[in-house]
């Protein structure tokens, strides 16, 4: 019980002392993750509209595999994007493993599948609440999928979440492409891992209860939108 | 609905110019990478020394902290300029299958066998290696390996075989490897009461002893060579090759061995410089 409590002062301390080391570990962190989470949804969000709205051949693999990728082990997402970026891989030419842009790339493969079904989900029970009114308008198929992104952006929040939720917490990937290199590629999973291997259990957990307090703080900065932009919405 | 995209842009624009003001921070152009080991690591000495070869060269260091299985691989794939690990026979044979340019010598430190203060197996104090080995696995007391093909994990296997003992057999009863770090190792050791071989420097600046202690040490055969090698350009043209070698210059040159000396902990030298 020593450690909780020494974590928590620990935790108090590194955030209040504004620690420089730490300032630069969070935001390098938010900038792989919330850089990840956008590009992941971006892709993420098309496709699964995409795939809720209309019927092609493959659909249903497709619909199926993007479920199961939702349940991706970083670690082999990681090995896999290493095997690509590394000098003997067929990238190698881009010098892109060990920097943050190769942790982004890894988190995005991570999170893509998580937007896609989730976002699949959302917009097709919108689609057939209002399919009957769609038809009335006569909308093409372009139309009648950005116009179902664009009412179902208040859920489309929460699938933006649960994606960056599953970025910021994740190790296994960004370990193995960013390398943990100091003031380069460290981030607060990877610092949480380098602290619990020093055996300075006490300050990989307060690292960790930053890390929370940190995703807690993006959560609570989007509800907060979420509710200002439907007050706007509904004015 | 005018409000809200003007507020959605500005904050898009807010996240922007903080997501650019942190890149800059990390933009540096004279860098080498340094494919090296988590004991290295984790005793503080390269934080402790790399900033006083920065400083001198402009060069900057960026360390990739692995087992010295996984930092050969790397090399191997030309992932890294400089390697500086700790497994002599895989090293040798890492420059004489040509990715490597010359191995040489840097710095040493000696192995030791922790393990609980109760001392199961009755280890305590004895100076013969294998033989400690030889009667923690009689008295099946556990062990913690690394099980991860590391620098540590190769002397191990050294080790268990000159004690006679085929440990593999017993994985998963009182033999038991982690695959894991040193660090990460230790704290399942601390964990379930079991010894485990560290080098040195890893134990003095581990944190989480527990009520573990040093129980053999000072046999011969727990030597820890490290050795630095240039990767070989050759093989990957990508690899710096003037930056690597003034590093490997420096550590291996006056000031780098006595900086490496000078390194402390707790008052204890936890490398010895011994470059020729």
């Amino acid at each position: 019980m020593q450690d909780f409590a020494e974590s928590f002062s620990l935790a108090f301390q590194l955030i209040f002392s504004a620690d420089a080391d730490l300032a630069e570990i969070v935001l390098l962190s938010l900038k792989v993750s919330l850089s990840a989470t956008m590009c992941a949804c971006m892709i993420g969000m098309s496709l699964g509209a995409a795939i809720a709205i209309f019927r092609f051949p493959g659909r249903g693999v497709l619909l199926v595999l993007t479920n199961a990728l939702m349940g991706l082990p970083p670690v082999v997402v990681g090995l896999a994007i290493y095997m690509l970026l590394s000098n003997a891989g067929p990238f190698g030419t881009f010098q892109l493993l060990y920097s943050p842009t190769a942790m982004i790339i890894a988190q995005t493969v991570l999170v893509t599948p998580i937007a896609t079904a989730l976002t699949r989900q959302v917009i097709a029970d919108l689609h057939t609440e209002y399919d009957e009114q769609l038809r009335s308008l006569a909308l093409g198929p372009f139309a009648t999928l950005t116009t179902l992104l664009w009412d179902g952006r208040f859920s489309l929040i929460t699938v933006a979440l649960a994606g960056f939720g599953r970025a910021v917490a994740e190790v296994g990937a960004v370990i193995i492409v960013g390398g943990n290199i100091n003031h380069v590629t460290r981030v607060m999973t990877t610092a949480i891992a380098l602290e619990t291997s020093k055996g300075d259990l006490a300050l990989a957990l307060a690292l960790g209860l930053i890390l929370i307090g940190i995703s807690i703080s993006v959560n609570a900065a989007l509800m907060a939108l979420k509710g200002t932009a439907r007050r706007f919405a509904y004015e | 609905m005018k409000h809200l995209k003007s507020t959605l842009g500005g904050l898009a624009l807010a996240a922007m110019l903080a997501l650019t003001a942190t890149g800059n921070a990390v933009a540096a152009d004279k860098f080498i990478t340094l494919q090296s080991t988590t004991s290295t690591q984790n005793s503080g000495l390269f934080d402790y020394m790399l900033p006083i070869f920065s400083k001198k060269t402009g060069i900057e260091v960026r360390v990739v902290a692995v087992g010295t299985g996984q930092a050969l691989k790397n090399a191997r794939n030309g992932d890294g300029d400089v390697l500086f690990v700790h497994a002599k026979p895989a090293e040798e044979k890492f420059v004489a299958e040509g990715f490597g340019v010359s191995r040489q010598d840097v710095m040493f430190n000696d192995f030791v066998i922790v393990g609980p203060a109760a001392d199961p197996a009755k280890v305590g104090g004895m100076k013969d290696a294998p033989a400690a080995l030889k009667m923690i696995a009689d008295a099946k007391a556990a062990f913690a390996s690394r099980g991860d093909d590391s620098g540590t994990h190769k002397k191990e296997k050294r080790l268990w075989k000159a004690a006679g003992v085929d440990a593999d057999a017993s994985s998963g009863s009182w033999y038991r490897e982690t695959g894991s770090g040193m660090g990460a190792t230790l704290n399942a050791a601390v964990g379930m009461g079991a010894y485990a071989l560290t080098d040195r420097a890893t134990w003095i600046s581990f944190k989480n002893k527990g009520n573990f202690k040093i129980q053999v040490e000072g046999d011969k055969v727990l030597f820890n060579q490290y050795g630095v090698i240039l990767v070989n350009p050759a093989k990957h043209p990508v690899v710096k090759k003037e930056l690597g070698q003034s590093f490997i210059d420096w550590v291996t040159g006056d000031e780098g061995q006595k900086t490496i000396n000078s390194y402390k902990l707790n008052g204890q030298q936890l490398f010895f410089a011994n470059a020729s």
